[in-house]
């Protein structure tokens, strides 16, 4: 048992960091990707792609991709390698992770091989930005249900409908989607999937305000969007397949929810006066910070585990939600608390004001939404009971049934 | 990175757990339950023979000389099996104690016999519901002579040596480790009741027993909290392998149990709960791995990596013991179900060593040590 490389992995980690130290200047990964869109957009979006295009250029991108596709078909332990290594550095972060982890792996597996050809090279150098549209505002866990149409007409699909919480909608030039082809089939069966061009007509984009306020969540509406048959990815109905393909690969690139947590808290409490008191010295404080330091610890101690499996060349399975499920309700209680210590001044949500630069009031704030993004609390447990202790499914009102025969209650 | 058992550990697990399969089902655990006995003789025998005591012992010492890393690996089979042995009180207390603080000659004496399971030894530390610390206890040795009352001390009535902290003087930090053999007229030993009688615990009163210093005589509290600390890495991998043993067994009634015309286990309110035990006993499984590493490796984070261990299996643990029974239902209330044998245990095994609320106070004081540590070396900067 022990933390270190392999000789090659070794190699790898050390061009990484050589690399990195040569082009990006040191600093940790504040970045909160409810705080994207905040500043001067555009200019974050060239930096971004710049930035992009001088790491694909270097061989950085893509690291375990197949060759044929640009990549350098190293084991994903090597991904991992660089991602770590590139948290210890400020870059620009949050534009282009849907693309690369999640279209991608798509396109790779469904895609013809020119048109992987044709899209894939941009999207490594960051010229284009791609979304996911799958959630509609009446099909959020249960994605299966969602209601955006494809009509067939001729050599070309018809999309009528609207999707909800599409990351960084406005910023994409790509999209891939789910839309339902025949609602007469039961809902898992009645579904197609396709990526198409988000410049076309019939296509609206709004930002959602959520409430820490401005975020990169946007809805988006088709009227008669009119996608070509070639832009269709896996057979007709087999939409439901393909898009679980993609979940399974957000599941591993949400992670860890980024926000006020233990090093912070920690922090604050050994500052901080109560009147009982220094507040680290208050026997309420020290149990739950001991709580919070040995969840956090479990997850960082879970994810070595996780290296130490990829090193082996095994894939991690759906125990990895632990991580969504844990850090996200730890944020959100670690945030609650902090503010609680400091008292009626908890409520002041200033930077200039609030201990940690307002990190707690933020965190307070925008918990709520890692709770519920990339798999919510309680289907992830779902997804543990089932997939990983082998618990049998729930009994399902509607496997069989046509879906324009479902319930629907107000939607 | 290799943050994983290696595969000669994990073959002496499957070892491991198929030998206690055979000879550590719960009907003996039961037994040691309904008999009163103080533990099932035909297992420890079983354990001696495969020279388990001696796993962390130096060949030189008569032990079998692997380590830290194989000895984790067997608590946490022996947790899974709710063993009825002496066990923990003989190999992560005793022989640890000579380990860390014996002289040469201690260690010689007593090792290879504790490492053959011949001698069966214990730790005595409690002294009642009073919290044990530097200033309170009161046990006292007075010309080489131990007067004073210990309780509760596990394995008190099948100990044939006891390492026991007593004042060496009337000074207000001086306790120091003591060795006491057994049976001795001087001490007298009652078994006392207790939550899991498949531990046995005794109360123990010394009227001037024969004790000798452990080592030099040097051995103070500090000795003591490292003694604590390499225990509750073992104790914690035994809370582990329990947990799992009861998330097991809670999962696999709630695949047979029907109820309202299905499995239970398909009704959400039984899923998170089991789901809820699952990430509870990863969390604890991480946090015991990292400190299987430092008790190995003789870390500087060992106190931190103990107490975090400590904590999650602790909650793991009992989290999981009380919502088996709760899974089950009624039946799991009734003494013949064996989910009384892990509720037992798992508060048994939370409370050894001290409870978790002085783990986690113990967390936050080296918390602050390491992050004063940190400042200052960031403020010479």
């Amino acid at each position: 048992m022990d933390f270190t490389d392999t000789p090659q992995e070794a190699q790898f980690r050390q061009e990484a960091r050589d690399w990195l130290d040569a082009n990006a200047p040191r600093g940790a990964d504040t970045t909160n990707k409810f705080k994207v869109g905040g500043g001067n957009e555009t200019e974050a979006l060239r930096d971004a792609k710049h930035w992009q295009a001088k790491k694909a250029d270097a061989g950085w991108v893509g690291i375990h991709w197949p060759k044929a596709f640009g990549g350098r078909e190293l084991p994903p332990l090597y991904t991992v390698i660089y991602q770590m290594e590139e948290s210890n550095y400020l870059v620009p972060r949050g534009y282009f992770e849907i693309g690369l982890g999640m279209c991608a792996p798509v396109m790779m597996s469904y895609a013809t091989t020119d048109q992987v050809k044709q899209y894939l090279p941009n999207m490594m150098r960051g010229k284009n930005v791609w979304c996911q549209l799958f959630s509609e505002p009446s099909a959020g866990s249960d994605v299966a249900g969602i209601q955006t149409s494809a009509r067939r007409d001729g050599d070309e699909w018809v999309i009528n409908g609207q999707k909800v919480w599409t990351s960084g909608a406005h910023l994409s030039d790509y999209g891939i989607l789910v839309a339902r082809h025949d609602a007469t089939l039961p809902k898992h069966k009645g579904l197609t999937f396709f990526f198409f061009d988000m410049k076309l007509p019939g296509i609206e984009v709004r930002r959602i305000k959520s409430i820490p306020g401005r975020s990169n969540f946007c809805e988006v509406f088709f009227s008669d969007l009119r996608i070509p048959d070639s832009n269709r990815l896996g057979d007709i109905g087999q939409g439901w397949q393909v898009a679980v393909t993609t979940l399974m690969h957000e599941r591993l690139a949400v992670g860890q929810a980024s926000g006020a947590n233990f090093d912070e808290i920690f922090a604050l409490a050994r500052k901080l006066e109560l009147d009982s008191g220094p507040a680290i010295k208050d026997s309420l404080v020290r149990d739950k910070l001991a709580d919070w330091y040995v969840r956090d610890k479990g997850l960082e101690y879970g994810q070595y585990r996780m290296l130490t499996k990829l090193s082996r060349g095994e894939m991690p399975g759906p125990e990895a939600s632990i991580t969504k499920v844990v850090s996200a309700a730890q944020v959100q209680h670690v945030a609650s608390f902090a503010m609680e210590l400091m008292g009626v001044a908890g409520i002041i949500d200033d930077p200039r004001l609030s201990p940690a630069n307002g990190a707690f009031q933020l965190s307070f704030l925008a918990s709520p939404g890692y709770r519920i993004a990339g798999g919510s609390d309680e289907i992830l447990r779902n997804i543990i009971a089932e997939r990983v202790l082998g618990l049998p499914g729930d009994i399902r009102v509607d496997k069989e049934l046509p879906f324009n025969q479902l319930p629907t209650g107000a939607r | 990175m290799n943050f994983d058992f290696s595969d000669e550990q994990k073959m002496l697990r499957g070892i491991a757990r198929k030998f206690l399969k055979e000879h550590c089902s719960p009907g003996v655990v039961r037994r040691v339950l309904d008999s009163g006995e103080p533990y099932d003789q035909n297992l420890w025998h079983g354990i001696a023979e495969l020279e388990w005591p001696g796993t962390a012992i130096p060949e030189d010492y008569g032990g079998i000389g692997y380590g830290y890393l194989e000895l984790c690996v067997l608590a946490e089979e022996l947790g899974r099996a709710v063993a009825p042995v002496p066990f923990s009180s003989s190999v992560y207390l005793a022989s640890e104690a000579l380990q860390i603080a014996g002289s040469e000659q201690q260690r010689r004496q007593f090792l290879p016999r504790l490492s053959a399971g011949e001698v069966i030894g214990t730790f005595a530390l409690a002294e009642g519901p009073q919290a044990p610390t530097e200033s309170n206890i009161e046990a006292s040795v007075r010309e080489g002579k131990l007067y004073g009352t210990k309780v509760p001390v596990a394995d008190g009535i099948a100990a044939d040596l006891l390492i026991v902290a007593a004042r060496a003087s009337a000074s207000p930090r001086d306790v120091r480790l003591y060795l006491v053999e057994l049976p001795d007229e001087r001490v007298k030993r009652e078994p006392i009741q207790v939550i899991d009688p498949t531990r046995s615990h005794a109360s123990l009163t010394f009227e001037g027993a024969v004790a000798q210093p452990l080592g030099s005589g040097e051995s103070h509290w500090p000795t003591i909290e490292r003694l604590r600390d390499g225990a509750a890495v073992l104790l914690a991998f035994e809370q582990l392998g329990g947990a799992d043993a009861a998330l097991e067994m809670a999962t696999e009634y709630a695949k047979n149990r029907y109820a309202f015309g299905r499995p239970i286990g398909s009704f959400q309110a039984i899923k998170h709960k089991l789901a809820d035990a699952y990430i509870r006993n990863e969390l604890a499984r991480s946090n015991c791995y990292f400190a299987a590493w430092a008790l190995s490796a003789d870390a500087a984070e060992l106190s931190i990596a103990a107490a975090s261990a400590r904590i999650a299996a602790t909650e793991a643990f009992e989290y999981i013991a009380a919502e088996n029974i709760q899974t089950h239902g009624g039946i799991g209330f009734t003494w013949e179900s064996d989910c009384q044998l892990f509720y037992r245990r798992s508060k048994l095994l939370a409370l050894a060593l001290g409870g978790i609320r002085s783990w986690k106070n113990r967390l936050i004081d080296q918390l602050e040590r390491q992050a004063s540590v940190t400042s200052e070396l960031a403020g010479v900067k």
